[in-house]
C-alpha cells in the first residue's frame, strides 16, 4: 500500500476547514479577527483590569483547595509559635495552614490580594480614562453602567474576600459593615440580623461570604464583564481624532494577528508584575493580627485602598445625630454613621450611573460619538471629574489619617479638621483650577495655529524692540500672515523638532528601541539663516 | 487685754476716759491682771511642749536617714539636672514639673534610660524618646535617690526580663491590652491632639516591663493586679520575638497595614505596567 504524502504546511488550513464543516465559525470568527485596535496606551487600561481577574480567578481556584470558611473553634498547633495553643475559628487556621504549611501557599494568597489591589485600581484608571475622553458618550452609556456597577461589584468581592480569613483586622472590618447595615432606616436590624444569623459574629457568616466571594459575586462579575466586551466589540472602540480617522471608522490594528500578540504579551507582563509585587511585598500578614475577638481592634486598622474613602468619609463625619419625633413619647433615631455609609455611598453610585444621560442633557447632544475629545476641549467635564478626584482623594487621605499623623508627626485632631475642610473646599477649587488649566491650553493651541509655533529665534527690530520669530504651520498670505487653521480635536505641534526642524527623537524608554535615522538636512532649513551683514565697527579703519 | 479701746467709739468722751485711766488703783489692776496673762500662756505653752514631746513619734527628732551610697550619687545627679523642674526635694515646681515623691525607681529608670527626661521642651504634647543623657547606672542612681526619697514600683533585676515568657499567651495579652494603641505590629499609633503611643522598636526588656509598670504620659499604669509579673513577661517575650521575625511575605512595608499596600499598588504596579502600555502601544 502506498503511504499518503503527508503536507504539514497544508495543516492548519485543511485542520480549519474540518472544523468550520462541523461547527460553521469562520465567518463570526472572521468578524472576531478582523476586530480592530486603536493603537494608543490608553486603550489598554481596561485590560489590565481583565488580566488581574484571570489571575484572581487562578490564584483563587488554587486557595479553596485549602481554604476552610468554617467558624469552629479550634487551638491552633502549627509551625506558627507565636499562635501556639490560642483558640481561633477553623477560618483562621487554615489561612495560616496557607501562609506557613501548604508549599506555595504564601505567594498565592499574597499574589491574589495584590491581583485584587490592581483590579480594582485598573478599574478605577480605566474609568478615569473612559470619563475624561469621553468615552461614555451616545453609544456607549450603557457599557458606561455596567462599568460602575462592576466597579461596585469589585468592591463588594474585595471586601468579602478580606474578612474571609477571620483574622483581628477582617473581623474589625465585619464589624464595622455589620454596624453600617445596623444604620439603614427601619430595615437595618432585620438585614444586619438576617445576614448574621442572629447577633455579630454568629456561626455563620463566613459561610454565607465565602459563597458570595467564591460562586455569586464572581459569576456576576463574569457575566458583567462578558456584556462589556460583547458591546465593545459590537459598537467598536472609540479612537483618537487624526489624519484618517472619522466618526464612522476605526483606525488600528486587527485584533488578529496584531493585537492577539501584543494583547497576549500583556498579559504575560501583568501576571508577571503580579508575582512580582506577591513575591516581593508582604501584604496582608494575617498572623500578626491575630485571631478575630471582639476586644481587640488595632491601631491602624484600615480596609484596603479602594475601600478606604468610606473608611474616611466615616471618620469625617460629626456625630451628628438625627431625631424624629413619632408620637408623643416616642422618636426615631438615625445615627449618624447612615450618612458617611450608606447615604454617600448610594450617591456615589447613582450619580455615575446617570451622569452620560445628564451631561448628553446638558450639552443637548443626541447624536452618537465615535472620536474622542481632549480633556482640555470639554472644561466643564474635565473640571467636574477633577472635583470628584478632589472629594475622593480628601476621603481616601482621612481614611489613613490615624497612620499618617503618626508617621508625619501631625496631630490626629488638626488632621480630621483639615479633611473636614477640605472636603468643602477642595472641589470647588479643583473645579476651578482645571477650567483656568483648560482654557490656557486651549487658547494656547489657537494661538500657535493662528500664528505659528515659537522657534526660540529671537530677532531684534531697528527700533530696538525685541520679537520671537514664530513657524506658521500653513501659507502666509501676501503681507506675511498665516492663514488661521482650524482646531482639529488633536495634539497641536508646539515645538520645531515635531515638524521637521530635528532629526526626529529616537524611540525608546532608557536604551533606543530603533535605529537613529540618518540625519539628512531638508534643503531649505525651516526657518531661513540671518542674512550675512557687515560687521560693526567703530569706524576707525 | 484690753478693752477700752473697743469701747472708744460709743463711750464717754475722751477727757472722761484718760481722767479714768490715770487713777492709780485702776492702774495697779492692769498690771496684775498683764502678769498673770503672761503666767497663763507660758503654762499652756509648758503644757502643750510637755504633752507634744511626751507623744511624738522619737524618729521624727532625728535627722533625715542616711542614703545609700548609690543614692547619694543620684542626688549629686539629681540636684544637677532634675531640681531645676522638679524641685530641690523631688516635691515638683509649679507649672514646671511634678513630684517625683512615689513615682518609684522604675518610673526614673524608664524616663532618664530612654532619654525623655531631662525634657528639652516640656510644653510640647508628648516628651520624645531621645539619646539618653546618662548611662544606665546613674540612671539607676537617680533612681534609688527617688525610690529612697518616696518609695514607688520597682523592676525586677536583669536585663532579661523576657526569660520565662510565653510568646503565644503574651500575644493574646498584647493585642487586647496593648494593639489598640501600639498596633498589632508594635510600631506605634497615634492618639488625640498630637500625642501618640511610640513604636516599641527601640525598646529593652526593662524598659517595656517599666513602661506597663508606671504607665508614662499618655500610659495607662498596667499594675501587678491587672497583668501579673509573670503576664508582664509574656507580653515582653511576644514584643521582642515580633521585631526579630524577618517577615515571610517579602519586604514588610513597615507592617503599617493596607496604607502602603495601597501605595504599593499605585506606585510600584500601575506605574510599572503603565510604563509597559506606552512601550507596547506607542502614543499614536
Amino acid at each position: 500500500m502506498k503511504r499518503r504524502k503527508f503536507d504539514v504546511a497544508a495543516l492548519p488550513a485543511k485542520a480549519g476547514g474540518e472544523i468550520d464543516d462541523r461547527l460553521q465559525v469562520s465567518a463570526p470568527l472572521r468578524r472576531l479577527f478582523n476586530k480592530v485596535f486603536p493603537d494608543h496606551w490608553s486603550f489598554l487600561l481596561g485590560e489590565i483590569a481583565l488580566y488581574s481577574f484571570i489571575v484572581l480567578l487562578l490564584t483563587g481556584t488554587f486557595l479553596t483547595l485549602w481554604f476552610d470558611p468554617s467558624m469552629e473553634e479550634v487551638h491552633y498547633n502549627g509551625p506558627y509559635t507565636p499562635l501556639n495553643g490560642i483558640e481561633m475559628s477553623r477560618a483562621y487556621e487554615s489561612s495560616l495552614q496557607l501562609s506557613f504549611e501548604v508549599r506555595g501557599g504564601l505567594i498565592m494568597r499574597q499574589m491574589h490580594h495584590w491581583a485584587a489591589l490592581l483590579f480594582m485600581a485598573s478599574i478605577v484608571v480605566h474609568m478615569l480614562r473612559v470619563f475624561f475622553t469621553g468615552a461614555f458618550r451616545k453609544p456607549r452609556e450603557l457599557n458606561w453602567v455596567i462599568g460602575v456597577l462592576l466597579f461596585w461589584l469589585g468592591f463588594v468581592e474585595g471586601f468579602a474576600g478580606y474578612s474571609l480569613p477571620d483574622d483581628a483586622l477582617s473581623g474589625t472590618g465585619l464589624r464595622i459593615a455589620h454596624a453600617i447595615m445596623l444604620s439603614i432606616p427601619v430595615v437595618g436590624t432585620w438585614v444586619a440580623t438576617s445576614l448574621f444569623g442572629g447577633e455579630f459574629p454568629g456561626t455563620v457568616i463566613l459561610g454565607r461570604l465565602y459563597i458570595a466571594h467564591v460562586l455569586l459575586v464572581p459569576a456576576i462579575l463574569l457575566g458583567l464583564i462578558a456584556a462589556h466586551m460583547g458591546l465593545l466589540v459590537k459598537q467598536k472602540h472609540t479612537q483618537w481624532p487624526g489624519p484618517g480617522r472619522s466618526n464612522d471608522n476605526v483606525v488600528g490594528v486587527r485584533m488578529f494577528p496584531g493585537f492577539a500578540a501584543k494583547g497576549g504579551a500583556f498579559f504575560m507582563v501583568v501576571f508577571g508584575v503580579i508575582a512580582l509585587l506577591g513575591g516581593l511585598f508582604q501584604i496582608n500578614p494575617v498572623w500578626l493580627f491575630g485571631p478575630y475577638k471582639a476586644a481587640v481592634v488595632s491601631a491602624a486598622s484600615q480596609p484596603d485602598w479602594y475601600v478606604m474613602f468610606l473608611d474616611g468619609s466615616t471618620r469625617l463625619m460629626p456625630p451628628w445625630e438625627a431625631r424624629f419625633p413619632l408620637w408623643p413619647g416616642h422618636h426615631y433615631t438615625l445615627p449618624p454613621l447612615f450618612w458617611p455609609t450608606v447615604f454617600l455611598p448610594g450617591v456615589l453610585t447613582m450619580l455615575p450611573l446617570f451622569y452620560p444621560f445628564i451631561e448628553a442633557r446638558k450639552f443637548k447632544s443626541k447624536q452618537s460619538h465615535h472620536l474622542l475629545q481632549r480633556p482640555r476641549d470639554v472644561p466643564t467635564r474635565t473640571s467636574l471629574g477633577a472635583m470628584a478626584l478632589a472629594f475622593y482623594f480628601v476621603l481616601m487621605i482621612s481614611g489613613a489619617n490615624d497612620v499618617l499623623a503618626e508617621k508625619f508627626h501631625i496631630s490626629l485632631n488638626a488632621m480630621t479638621w483639615a479633611g473636614r475642610i477640605g472636603l468643602l473646599l477642595l472641589p470647588p477649587l479643583a473645579y476651578w483650577v482645571t477650567y483656568r488649566i483648560c482654557l490656557g491650553l486651549q487658547q494656547h493651541d489657537r494661538e500657535v495655529l493662528a500664528h505659528g509655533m515659537e522657534t526660540g529665534i529671537i530677532k531684534r527690530l531697528p527700533n530696538g524692540a525685541f520679537v520671537e520669530v514664530h513657524q506658521p504651520l500653513s501659507p502666509v498670505d501676501a503681507h506675511g500672515h498665516p492663514t488661521e487653521l482650524p482646531y482639529a480635536g488633536w495634539v497641536v505641534p508646539k515645538k520645531m523638532n515635531r515638524i521637521g526642524a530635528l532629526v526626529p527623537t529616537v524611540k525608546g524608554f532608557f536604551f533606543p528601541v530603533e535605529e537613529a535615522a540618518q540625519r539628512t538636512l531638508p534643503a531649505e532649513a525651516p526657518v531661513s539663516p540671518a542674512p550675512s551683514r557687515e560687521g560693526i565697527g567703530s569706524g576707525k579703519h | 487685754m484690753t478693752f477700752d479701746d473697743s469701747a472708744g467709739a460709743a463711750g464717754p468722751p475722751r477727757e472722761a476716759r484718760r481722767g479714768r485711766l490715770l487713777a492709780s488703783p485702776v492702774r495697779r489692776s492692769r498690771l496684775r491682771r498683764r502678769v498673770f496673762a503672761g503666767l497663763r500662756l507660758v503654762t499652756a505653752l509648758a503644757i502643750v511642749g510637755g504633752i507634744y514631746t511626751a507623744f511624738a513619734p522619737g524618729s521624727q527628732a532625728e535627722d533625715t536617714p542616711k542614703l545609700t551610697e548609690a543614692a547619694q550619687l543620684g542626688k549629686r545627679l539629681y540636684d544637677q539636672s532634675c531640681a531645676t523642674c522638679h524641685g530641690p526635694n523631688a516635691q515638683g515646681v509649679q507649672g514646671r514639673g511634678p513630684s517625683l515623691i512615689g513615682v518609684g525607681s522604675a518610673a526614673v529608670e524608664f524616663q532618664v534610660e530612654t532619654g525623655r527626661m531631662p525634657a528639652a521642651r516640656p510644653q510640647q504634647a508628648q516628651v520624645e524618646r531621645k539619646q539618653p543623657m546618662f548611662t544606665t547606672e546613674q540612671a539607676q542612681q537617680m533612681g534609688a535617690y527617688v525610690q529612697e526619697l518616696g518609695g514607688g514600683p520597682q523592676l525586677p533585676s536583669g536585663d532579661n526580663l523576657r526569660e520565662g515568657g510565653d510568646v503565644a499567651k503574651g500575644g493574646e495579652l498584647f493585642r487586647v491590652n496593648c494593639a489598640s494603641c501600639h498596633a498589632f505590629s508594635t510600631n506605634g499609633g497615634a492618639l488625640s491632639s498630637g500625642k501618640f503611643a511610640p513604636s516599641l522598636e527601640p525598646t529593652t526588656d526593662r524598659q517595656l516591663y517599666a513602661a506597663m509598670l508606671t504607665g508614662p504620659q499618655n500610659m495607662p499604669v498596667f499594675g501587678d493586679n491587672q497583668l501579673t509579673p509573670q503576664e508582664k513577661r509574656d507580653i515582653i517575650a511576644y514584643v521582642q520575638f515580633q521585631k526579630q521575625d524577618k517577615d515571610p511575605g517579602g519586604f514588610g512595608l513597615g507592617r503599617y497595614g493596607p496604607v502602603p499596600e495601597g501605595l504599593v499598588i499605585f506606585l510600584v504596579g500601575m506605574v510599572s505596567i503603565l510604563f509597559v502600555t506606552l512601550w507596547i502601544a506607542g502614543k499614536s
